[in-house]
């Protein structure tokens, strides 16, 4: 259906950006499909190997997954994060994602807990990295009649922690000014493996391998936390907009990135 | 003695006890009737075309195309609106707001307006309409439009208050000046003179319901409009004016209104959707957007203000000035000859007892929408700006900002900075309040700290008309015509119950209809229970008359012998003993055959509102990090006169601060170089959720007004004052920036705390 559309065709999983956004009169969709009666993307399966989050689990099923949120607290948190308590009862993970926004919540965490995305259409299947699938605002790099079926994390090894934080000037139904997300590993008390990601300071979420070297083998002390912020700062590209200046984007950049890292190594039982 | 207003010290029963309010159930379970929720036989729906451009000249409207779409019934534009406002140059600016007259003036100016079947046809009918504009040059900015090379908005407005008068148009178009005494003798007196500028960005009153209306015009020149408003008479008048229809053949009733705020006080599409019936012959219904009521209703003034206070060692201020530049969007202020700038300066340092003080208020246009009043319109801004300057002249006299303000406090004979001396009033014991409080001596954490500030707000009475009907059964019902903003009919009720002896659920309180009362001011200046509070007073002193004649009948006996007691009349003297009290639903009973309906009635202008102070106490938290503000404590001291319903009263207590708080931290119109608004939506227009807010503490003084039998004063105003500058002086105290411009938001603190550090 989604290929053979030759007008505007959209994927409607909770719909929270998408109805909104026709609502508004920004979109005038001609074909949208509903995808949340779909078996293989309403369920969660977590085990050893790994965890599968189908496209269409809402953000309160997710948080009310305990293992889920026990193995990944970060990622969860940061779904969680997303619109209010109505709005999590329909959102979900990967619509935030395909939303394609530089200030989504899940995103930075799913990036920095490795997750990937279970692309499908018709002619077939292929796991994508979930920082491939956006390509800007608003842009992702799915084909016509592409969609995607789940998200897939990970198997977890011991010692291990995540955790999401945004910066909003409010306490909640506010959209991320700056976010960072930090996923790790220790080993011995000391950072075996980390991946750092911020959201909001630039037109995709960034990955910032330079955060993450900067405390790796430490166990996070003060001068390796100071290099992660540095890092996290100089890896910004923001823009001035009505949400924040680049100025105030880039200092707390490193400043969500240092608390983020601090939270997950707690987590990952590093003292 | 019938009817006098003064204050007697009457013995109260039920004013002051928390009963609950009649529209309470309805808006809880839905069922209330809000302005989108009524609908007519056969009505279109009505949508508006609105300009891009901050300001551009209309060249061509081209409505052909969308004429022919099948399904539209009606398309205006300015030439389906002819002036009729005869000189009348207030009225005549409301008329160019409604539907722009060859320019359009902000982003967000209605240019054209369709009437239609359905919502879809409405739309594709305003995407048909072709507008030439030629764009002009526009400002937004206050500062920037009183420059000498600002665009001059108006070839025709030319600043009033200055002696000669200007040779040229400018946006400038009052000057106001207020004061007594001789400020440059002031200052030369002080030890210490603090001088400081601020700047406020322009906020919108964030009602939920946005302006909504169904019109209907008949072809004999009668008409209804539902609509939610602050004051179905005065839309009435308007529309009526501009539309050139008699005031009486067109009845307004009003919706419940979810918040206004002032914001429903003015007429933005209404006459519109009239015009739009009347050309269609059908009824038209309009339900404004969000984004819409964000570039196009009214909100509150940005501003810029100059405040400079000397002080002796020992406190006492010697002179105090401020000079206030307000932005009233492209029209002067809305209510004529009292421009929004000079209501600031009246405002300014009316707490305080000052032997020298002068202040001058420039009023100014810019490409913005019109603004219209904000909850004590005007006063917050300047409070800000007064307030914090006062908190500086503690610090640089070592003295408590406390007992400075204790110090300067005016009282009863004081000579208001606006003029009047004032009788007996507020602030003294709101400050001795704040003093006692048990928040003032709570520990702080790192990181945190208190402000307090004091806010001033006159109060409005107005012209009132109220009907008070007894049924047969005793059960009776009030009609009036300020509408119910925030508990107004419970509080007429307990004054009705209060008066007439009965219980509170004997009574019920109706919002009447233009058709069914005299005419009513709009509910806005603190009035709706001070003024139809007293017109109830009277009128059911009036129908008390009536029961004792009727009670005369019944017992054949002098009426003198007659008085009314606990809701009963009561025969005096020992030769009555016989006659048993009759109660107000015997008397009620017999009506029918001793004389008809019993009624009371009341039409007024009750002056004198009694002004009203208050005093906040604010504790925050400050992320020295990224700047965050939370909020970790309030408490709002303030002077009711009398609280009616402490409930209601401590509503609007709560209610004033927690917008207060949302305009000090990150409420403001953003506009870009292009001078269209970017932040029309409360996903970027940052109101507070009620995870921002602590329970808000509330203590209520009772000074009563001498011009109320009960002593009430207004009470809605007042809270939104302080809180700015109570906000900002915790803030200094929390981190050490003195902040001087609202919002107060996150990269603002950050930048101030970083320049802190480099210094």
């Amino acid at each position: 259906m989604l290929e053979s559309e030759a007008g505007a065709a959209f994927v409607l999983a909770g719909g929270t950006d998408l109805l909104v956004r026709m609502k508004l009169g920004h979109i005038e969709p001609a074909l949208l499909v509903d995808i949340k009666r779909i078996p293989a993307m309403n369920s969660i399966t977590h085990s050893a190997r790994g965890t599968r989050i189908g496209a269409a689990v809402s953000g309160a099923e997710l948080g009310e997954h305990k293992a889920v949120a026990r193995a990944w607290p970060g990622v969860v948190e940061a779904t969680n994060l997303i619109g209010s308590d109505q709005v999590q009862s329909r959102c979900t993970m990967v619509g935030n994602l395909c939303n394609a926004s530089p200030a989504a919540d899940s995103v930075p965490a799913m990036i920095a807990a490795g997750a990937k995305a279970v692309v499908v259409s018709r002619t077939g299947r292929r796991t994508v990295p979930v920082e491939k699938i956006v390509t800007g605002p608003g842009q992702t790099s799915l084909a016509r009649g592409e969609v995607i079926e789940a998200i897939v994390l990970p198997a977890r090894p011991a010692r291990s922690g995540d955790a999401y934080l945004r910066f909003i000037p409010r306490t909640e139904m506010d959209i991320a000014v700056v976010s960072a997300g930090v996923s790790l590993t220790l080993e011995r008390g000391r950072i075996k493996t980390a991946r750092v990601v911020l959201g909001a300071v630039a037109p995709t979420a960034v990955l910032v391998p330079a955060a993450a070297r900067a405390i790796i083998g430490s166990k996070l002390d003060e001068d390796a936390l100071h290099k992660l912020a540095a890092a996290c700062s100089a890896a910004c590209k923001p823009i001035d907009d009505k949400r924040g200046t680049i100025e105030y984007r880039t200092k707390v950049a490193g400043v969500l990135g240092k608390r983020a890292a601090q939270i997950a190594f707690q987590r990952a039982g590093g003292a | 003695m019938a009817n006098d207003p003064s204050y007697t010290k009457q013995k109260l029963k039920v004013i002051g006890s928390r009963v609950r309010r009649p529209d309470g159930v309805d808006k809880v379970t839905g069922r209330a009737k809000y302005g989108a929720d009524h609908n007519a036989p056969g009505q279109l729906v009505g949508l508006f075309l609105r300009s891009p451009h901050a300001h551009a000249r209309i060249k061509k409207i081209s409505t052909a195309r969308a004429e022919k779409l099948s399904g539209v019934k009606a398309i205006i534009t300015s030439e389906d609106l002819p002036d009729l406002t005869k000189g009348d140059t207030a009225a005549r600016d409301i008329l160019e707001n409604c539907m722009a007259r060859g320019r359009a003036l902000y982003d967000g100016h209605a240019v054209a307006a369709v009437a239609a079947v359905d919502e879809q046809t409405a739309r594709k009918a305003l995407k048909l309409i072709k507008v030439t504009y030629e764009l002009l040059p526009h400002v937004t900015d206050v500062d920037e439009a009183l420059k000498p090379d600002a665009p001059v908005i108006h070839d025709y407005l030319y600043t009033n208050g200055v002696e000669p008068r200007p040779t040229k148009p400018s946006n400038l178009y009052n000057v106001a000046e207020f004061g007594h005494g001789d400020v440059d003798a002031g200052f030369a007196q002080a030890d210490v003179v603090v001088e400081k500028s601020y700047k406020t960005e322009q906020v919108h009153q964030g009602y939920i319901e946005p302006h909504a209306c169904v019109g209907s015009v008949n072809p004999d020149g009668t008409g209804e409009l539902w609509v939610t408003t602050q004051g179905h008479f005065t839309y009435r008048s308007v529309c009526a004016n501009l539309l050139g229809m008699d005031i009486a053949k067109l009845k307004v009733t009003s919706s419940e209104i979810g918040g206004g705020f002032g914001g429903k006080t003015h007429v933005w599409i209404e006459p519109v959707v009239l015009a739009l019936s009347r050309k269609a012959n059908r009824p038209v219904k309009a339900v404004m957007s969000r984004e819409e009521v964000f570039r196009a209703s009214g909100p509150a003034s940005s501003t810029s203000i100059d405040v400079k206070i000397g002080a002796k060692k020992d406190g006492t201020i010697t002179a105090a000035f401020a000079a206030l530049r307000y932005q009233s969007g492209p029209f002067p202020g809305a209510i004529p000859g009292m421009p929004w700038a000079a209501i600031g300066a009246m405002t300014s340092f009316a707490c305080y007892n000052l032997a020298n003080v002068k202040t001058l208020g420039y009023d100014v246009v810019v490409n913005r929408p019109k603004v219209a009043a904000y909850r004590a319109p005007s006063a917050p801004m300047i409070a800000f700006a007064v307030e914090s300057t006062m908190d500086m002249v503690a610090k640089e006299l070592g003295i408590e900002p406390l007992d400075l303000r204790i110090k300067n406090a005016a009282r009863e004979g004081t000579r208001a900075c606006y003029g009047p001396v004032y009788g007996p009033i507020g602030i003294g014991a709101t400050l001795q309040a704040v003093k006692n409080h048990p928040h003032m001596r709570a520990r702080l954490k790192k990181n945190q700290g208190r402000g307090m500030a004091c806010g001033f707000w006159f109060n409005f009475g107005g012209q009132t008309c109220a009907d008070l009907n007894i049924a047969t059964d005793g059960s009776v019902t009030l009609t009036v015509g300020t509408i119910d903003v925030g508990g107004s009919r419970a509080s007429l009720s307990l004054i009705a119950a209060e008066e007439l002896g009965i219980p509170y659920k004997q009574v019920k309180a109706h919002i009447g209809d233009t058709g069914s009362l005299g005419h009513n001011d709009t509910t806005e200046g603190s009035r709706g229970t001070f003024s139809s509070g007293m017109a109830i007073v009277f009128a059911a002193r009036q129908a008390i008359e009536v029961l004792r004649e009727r009670a005369a009948i019944m017992w054949e006996i002098p009426i003198e012998d007659i008085i009314w007691k606990d809701g009963h009349a009561k025969a005096r003297g020992s030769k009555y003993s016989r006659l048993k009290p009759l109660s107000l639903a015997d008397i009620a009973a017999q009506s029918p055959s001793t004389g008809g309906p019993i009624a009371g009635h009341n039409e007024s202008v009750p002056d004198n509102a009694g002004v009203s102070f208050a005093s906040h106490i604010c504790d925050v938290e400050v992320d020295p990090e990224t700047g965050g503000t939370r909020i970790i404590r309030y408490t709002v001291i303030q002077d009711a006169g009398k609280a009616i319903h402490p409930t209601y009263v401590e509503g609007q207590m709560q209610g004033g601060a927690a917008q207060g708080i949302g305009w000090a931290l990150n409420e403001e119109y953003i506009y870009g170089d292009d001078g269209r608004l970017q932040n029309p939506g409360f996903l970027d227009y940052r109101i507070p959720v009620c995870s921002d807010l602590p329970f808000i503490d509330t203590q209520i003084l009772e000074i009563p007004n001498p011009n109320h039998p009960y002593g009430v004063r207004g009470v809605g105003e007042t809270s939104i004052v302080p809180p700015l500058a109570a906000i900002g002086n915790a803030i200094s105290n929390a981190v050490g920036v003195r902040m001087d411009h609202t919002p107060m938001s996150p990269p603002r603190i950050l930048k101030a705390l970083e320049q802190l550090h480099a210094s």
